[in-house]
């Protein structure tokens, strides 16, 4: 059997984030990272475990004005399963269907995705394009943390080692799309090669308003991609803004070679699937 | 740490470290072995149970994470077998309609993916989907099937759901 650390329970979040700040014990939320992370074989595994299953505080979905708020612990099943976030977030709805598959979705949760920090977290494209809030807390307190801000490194965020992720703040605005698009090995069990989402305001005549542009896989980090974005902001969806964003994306990032994917394969895909969604957006 | 939990439909009680896997559990200290590990990381779905009805992989459930749960295990499929737990007498095999079907479409082949996808399959039934291909293949999506053999299960599942002896309780 694989190594088996001590784990405490706690019933309050309260509790859960003293245990924390005295011990730095390794959190673990629904498990589908972690627990393959501990075994031993990827490095020394952690000396303690504080399991957060149990933070009821960390559950529910609520609509509050323009905001819709998911707890950390808010599985991809609930996400897929809730009529306000199929309504006020389907993007998210569509990335929670691409991860893993029923076993992984009714288990793995949006603060694991968030806090696991991978750069292909499916989720992690649709909050930055979002433009969501991540808020954290300690026994110090809460604070509110954009996404942009968030991810700062190779699987490194802007957590300070006593913060848990509380909860999503995603802003509702019903003028602003958001597009999703997953490419991976298949449909269902795969890590994403590139992961990306697209999202703008409708400005009719005037063009696309406040683009933005976010991308998973091809970086060390979930990341916006400025120059593109800028690059289509006023802009109509036409078959020449699509040629000229493919172009500008693909001279914009720099993805690797790694075993799930070639840093050429992962341009020239990036650049088609930006094109094909502004030629849905389009149309045409 | 002491856990409880509601296994095929009988309490039990133990005492193991918090983070030994639910597979292992299972497996090693209920002796309810039908429960297979594949890859252990969450990628193959032999190990699927089912938790509060819902399909789970047991290599990635922590105990404690399970206390107070209710587990059901491919030796929990057919009524008459009880719960599968040593202590049992060893009832006639009557089959779950689901198992019936993966036998009558020849839907297993070496076996190993089989208690997975039976489960995966279970929740499916249970949900009440439409079970249409697309919804089935959805369905088994996290159970792989290195003989193959996945036309057969899921005309298993099919079948199953279009049986009027299915009653739906997951």
């Amino acid at each position: 059997m694989p190594y088996e650390p001590p784990v405490e329970s706690p019933m309050h979040l309260r509790d859960a984030l003293a245990i924390l700040a005295s011990e730095g014990s390794r959190p673990i939320a629904g498990g589908t990272d972690v627990m393959v992370q501990i075994t031993g074989e990827l490095g020394p595994p952690p000396e303690r475990m504080l399991d957060l299953w149990h933070l009821q505080e960390l559950r529910g979905i609520a609509l509050t004005g323009n905001t819709l708020s998911l707890g950390a612990l808010t599985t991809y099943t609930e996400i897929r399963r809730s009529g306000r976030c199929r309504e006020h977030a389907p993007a998210l709805v569509e990335a929670a269907a691409t991860i893993g598959a029923a076993q992984i979705q009714n288990r793995g949760t949006l603060g694991g995705n968030i806090a696991n920090a991978s750069p292909a977290g499916d989720t992690l494209p649709v909050l930055l394009a979002m433009d969501a809030e991540i808020v954290v807390g300690s026994l110090r307190g809460e604070r509110s943390i954009p996404a942009r801000a968030f991810w700062t490194g190779y699987r490194e965020t802007a957590l300070a080692p006593d913060e848990l992720v509380l909860r999503v703040l995603l802003p509702t605005d019903p003028e602003r799309r958001v597009r999703f698009r997953k490419v991976g090995t298949r449909r269902a069990q795969a890590i994403s090669k590139v992961v990306m989402a697209l999202s703008w305001r409708d400005g009719s005549s005037a063009g696309w308003q406040d683009v933005r542009l976010a991308l998973g896989s091809v970086a060390d980090r979930p990341i916006r991609a400025k120059e593109t974005e800028a690059m289509l902001e006023g802009r109509l969806p036409t078959q020449a803004t699509a040629d000229r964003a493919a172009a500008s994306i693909a001279a914009e990032i720099h993805p690797i070679d790694d075993v799930r994917s070639t840093a050429a394969y992962r341009r020239a895909v990036t650049a088609r699937v930006l094109h094909r969604l502004i030629r849905d957006a389009g149309g045409w | 740490m002491s856990y409880r939990l509601l296994v095929n439909g009988d309490p039990v009680e133990i005492d193991v470290p918090g983070m030994r896997r639910l597979l292992d559990v299972l497996r090693e200290d209920l002796g309810l072995t039908g429960t297979k590990e594949g890859c252990g990381e969450g990628e193959c779905g032999a190990c699927s149970v089912l938790l509060d009805g819902d399909v789970v992989d047991s290599c990635l459930v922590p105990i404690c994470q399970a206390d107070g749960h209710v587990i059901r295990t491919v030796e929990g499929l057919a009524p008459a077998s009880g719960s599968g737990l040593p202590s049992e007498t060893a009832a006639s095999p009557q089959l779950d309609p689901l198992q019936a079907a993966f036998l009558e479409t020849g839907g297993a082949q070496c076996g190993i993916c089989t208690p997975g996808m039976l489960m995966a399959g279970q929740a499916f039934l249970a949900s009440g989907a439409d079970p249409t291909d697309e919804a089935i293949r959805e369905a088994i999506a996290g159970n792989l099937c290195r003989c193959t053999g996945y036309t057969k299960i899921i005309e298993a599942i099919a079948l199953a759901a279009a049986r009027p002896s299915f009653d739906g309780v997951g």
